[in-house]
């Protein structure tokens, strides 16, 4: 015996090295994997915070590297910023409405929430692409300058994300039709939620960091 | 695609709509002699064996049973077949720059033109780091975590076999740039504005950077999901502090994984846009900064390191306290010492460039976060020190590794701490020392962990020890052909000689190199010894079997199960009381339940994996080639696969009870009964 070493006194009953119960019938059993998919769906989020984190010191590195080209305050237009924006915060609130709808298992109402939600996650996505448009056709595409370049990355990553956001919705609006409001897809919607909260969290670091203080300089 | 921009010159040939930049021109075996015969080579050796698993019907088995798996163990073990495969190649690699430089010093010219050596140096970093080194630490932890804290497999079991199968993407486009196109010439690190259109035009920076792009993202999501694992699937009763040594370094090492591999599929895709898209961002001209490339790459790099050597040190504790037959000595400084590694390891990035100018005083604090990093270790190596006093020690191969690594690694470390000293790293910046230092810590380190723990786990994964006299050969030819391949590179780094040289003007220094190519001789035995080992120990098979499943006197959990373990690992969950769970059984006295078997909840296997993969790999060779067409193709299929595959509800399944019991009572038969 190692009993110098031994730190737990054995139980009552002595040591049961074998789990020999119904795991199923214990909360940490079946469980696991659920709890684990959330889990591992927030810890992706850091992880694709991360790159967003490089996309931001990049700006803060080369966003005043004109290179003899427009500034910020040459093209921002800040009114149709700010409407494209609201788009954004509003489809956060009504992804909110839905999930609290999921809860209550009410899939009519959800479903309709979310359409909502998608709607104005296209709403921004057009905008977004109206913008680059617009600056496609005044000379200030990606290769134009650093600043541009960071600029197009930053924003457009972020587009690239809200895109994905709403194909996944379309995909999971699908499948709440097809299996109704299982286990499975409340947690998939759950999971979609977080990704949706977040991105309109990176938006506002693009907001207030390139929009707001690109035209205050 | 094309922007305003007129500074990009493209040098290649024409694009093609239909073929991209290919042509007959893309196939340097055509006026290559030695490309030619390694493909010939290569072709031999892959007919050989695609009829051997022809001939032996193999491929219905090996696509169920392997490659369409979601068995942790079996990802495990195809990881380290991949690290085995491709450490061979990096390792031809090296054995030609030996021989290359042993000849050039000299006095000849070389058998190597100098763009072809330039391609060479660069592929043998980029394979041993990215697609040795990595598989097999990946491997192991694949392999042995889950069962090391009793869990049925990992949290995202499908999530594990698309990410085995992304890193052989990048793996298979590197092979390819071998003999269809070329490799870049830029090191392994790729630094602009070299890396940049203007200065490499070709195709060889456009394979690098897809296969990265593609194994990259595999890395990260292999990362989250052995973190959630340890989170979430522990046995039991098994608290923090109670998980084995190897199981707190594969959570620090995936901590840092997700902390920086996004950073790194940042960077290249950053440098791809580049290149594809003309943008700005690394260029010398309109605003660029190619030293913010160098410092991303290195926020990457340098944690890089410690991803790679903490699950060594992880190994290194449990071959430790196994083969002492003692509780690991100061196991909560151990654990301590694992954490405050993975944190210091984000502050140090800049030592790898003190000469860029960024100032004393910048430089003076990465080079003594830098010198902090050596006290942890430096824990470490007391430990396993203070595990061996007065233990019984048995020398077998892992625990000769051991020593080996502690000895060397040893020199390989202090030669760093006096690389950290911002004035003496000036003088020794990208000579050979730093390639002396460097191998020093990856193969007295990486290495020979990577060959203590094979030999370790072997018997787990297989039922049957390796066997010991071929595993001597390959160790003594290894540890001795180390410090004569490397020792001058130290000497010719105080010479001044700096790395990446192709040709030399003063034959003073040939007779180093020639030593160093002895010294890679020796190695090349040792590769071949182990693979040679590997071939009698399946032949011996039934010689060195094991039937207790726990060979060694084991104190973790891997080891009360059969070897190899049942695909579902426990048919009872273990619970554990204390640290060397095992152990505490063995001496407590422990039962296996005969009776009483519950259902097994089980993943299905799925071939989504490897077929999402295999899409990804053509396009990633579509976009080097520019074929878009392809390219565009290959990605809308992968992604509406990926949606299908999300269509399918019906992942698991359970074992029924008396399957379990079946096979329970074929393994219980070869376990010894206290």
């Amino acid at each position: 015996m190692a009993s110098a070493h031994t730190t737990a006194v054995a139980p009552e009953g002595g040591y049961q090295f074998y789990v020999t119960e119904d795991p199923h019938h214990h909360d940490d059993g079946e469980h696991h994997h659920e709890t684990g998919t959330m889990l591992g769906f927030w810890i992706y989020l850091m992880s694709d915070c991360l790159i967003f984190g490089i996309l931001f010191a990049v700006y803060a590195v080369l966003g005043q590297s004109y290179a003899a080209g427009p500034s910020p305050a040459d093209l921002f237009e800040l009114d149709k910023i700010a409407l494209s924006t609201a788009f954004l915060l509003i489809s956060s609130i009504t992804y909110g409405f839905a999930v609290i709808n999921m809860h209550q298992d009410k899939q009519k109402t959800m479903v309709n929430w979310l359409l909502i939600t998608g709607l104005f996650g296209l709403g921004f996505l057009v905008m977004e692409v109206l913008e680059f448009q617009h600056l496609w056709h005044l000379g200030a595409g990606p290769g134009a300058s650093a600043f541009l370049s960071s600029f197009w990355f930053l924003v457009g990553t972020h587009g690239l994300h809200v895109t994905c956001g709403a194909i996944w919705l379309v995909i999971l609006l699908v499948q709440v039709k097809m299996h109704g409001l299982t286990h499975e897809n409340k947690r998939r919607i759950m999971c979609l939620s977080l990704f949706w909260h977040f991105l309109d969290l990176i938006w506002i670091g693009v907001f207030s960091f390139v929009y707001l203080t690109g035209v205050l300089l | 695609m094309a922007t305003s921009s007129t500074h990009i010159v493209d040098h290649s040939s024409e694009i093609h709509w239909f073929l991209g930049k290919l042509n007959w021109a893309s196939f340097p075996f055509l006026h290559d002699p030695i490309i030619l015969a390694t493909l010939l080579g290569s072709c031999l050796i892959g007919a050989a064996v695609v009829a051997a698993v022809t001939y032996y019907r193999l491929w219905g088995y090996l696509w169920n049973e392997w490659f369409t798996s979601i068995d942790h163990k079996k990802i495990g073990i195809m990881y380290m077949v991949l690290g085995t495969v491709m450490l061979v190649r990096g390792f031809a690699d090296a054995l030609m720059m030996r021989v290359h430089q042993a000849l050039a010093s000299a006095g000849y010219v070389g058998f190597l033109p100098p763009h072809h050596y330039d391609q060479i140096f660069t592929v043998h970093g980029v394979i041993m780091i990215f697609f040795v080194a990595m598989p097999f630490v990946t491997g192991f932890m694949n392999y042995v975590m889950p069962l090391q804290i009793g869990a049925r497999d990992v949290a995202f079991p499908f999530l594990n076999n698309f990410s085995f199968w992304l890193t052989v993407s990048g793996a298979i486009l590197i092979m390819l740039s071998l003999f269809v196109g070329e490799f870049a010439a830029t090191g392994w690190l790729a630094y602009p504005p070299l890396s940049g259109l203007t200065f490499s035009p070709g195709v060889g920076m456009d394979y690098y950077l897809w296969s990265l792009n593609i194994a990259g993202i595999g890395t990260t999501l292999s990362g989250i999901n052995l973190v959630v694992t340890l989170v979430k699937m522990r046995a039991p009763g098994m608290d923090w502090m109670k998980m084995p040594v190897f199981c707190w370094t594969t959570l620090c090492t995936n901590v840092l994984i997700i902390g920086t591999f996004p950073v790194l599929s940042a960077t290249l895709a950053l440098l791809t846009a580049d290149r594809y898209l003309g943008t700005h961002f690394f260029t010398n001209d309109m605003g660029g900064s190619p030293m913010m490339y160098v410092n991303l790459i290195w926020i990457w790099g340098h944690p890089e390191v410690y991803i790679l050597v903490l699950p060594i040190f992880g190994i290194f504790s449990e071959v430790v306290s196994t083969f002492t037959s003692k509780r690991l000595f100061g196991y909560t400084s151990m654990v301590y010492a694992t954490c405050v590694i993975m944190i210091l390891s984000y502050l140090v990035w800049l030592h790898h460039f003190f000469t860029m100018g960024a100032g004393a005083d910048v430089n003076s604090f990465f080079g003594i976060t830098t010198m902090i990093i050596s006290i942890p270790t430096g824990a470490k190596l007391f430990n396993w020190l203070f595990t061996m006093y007065k233990g019984r020690i048995r020398y077998e191969l892992p625990m000769m590794w051991t020593v080996a690594f502690m000895l060397t690694f040893t020199i390989g470390g202090l030669t760093g701490v006096l690389l950290a000293i911002p004035p003496a790293d000036h003088v020794v910046h990208n000579s050979l020392f730093l390639i002396a230092h460097f191998h020093n810590v990856i193969i007295g380190g990486v290495v020979f962990g990577i060959f203590a723990g094979i030999s370790y786990w072997w018997p787990k994964a297989f039922g049957f020890k390796m066997d010991p006299f071929w595993g001597k050969v390959s160790f003594w030819s290894w540890v001795v052909g180390f410090y004569f391949a490397f020792m001058p590179l130290y000497v010719l780094g105080l010479m001044g000689v700096t790395r990446r040289l192709s040709q030399f003007e003063d034959t003073i220094y040939a007779v180093y190199f020639v030593l160093a190519l002895l010294g890679a001789l020796m190695i090349g035995i040792g590769v071949l010894s182990f693979v040679v080992q590997i071939v009698v120990s399946i032949l011996k098979r039934e010689e060195l079997k094991d039937e207790t499943g726990d060979p060694w006197g084991g104190r973790t959990l891997e080891w009360s199960t059969t070897s190899p373990p049942p695909f579902y690992n426990f048919a009872f969950s273990p619970r554990v009381y204390e640290l060397d769970t095992w152990d505490h059984m063995k001496k407590s006295g422990y039962e296996v339940p005969k009776s009483g078997f519950l259902p097994v909840h089980m993943p299905h296997y799925t071939s989504s994996g490897i077929i999402i993969s295999g899409l990804l790999t053509v396009m990633g060779f579509a976009l080097i080639w520019h074929i878009m067409w392809l390219a565009a193709i290959t990605f809308l299929a992968s992604v509406v696969w990926g949606i299908a595959h999300t269509f399918n509800y019906n992942r698991d399944y359970y074992v029924p009870a008396d399957e379990v019991a079946a096979i329970e009572a074929k393994r219980l038969g070869s376990v010894p009964a206290e």
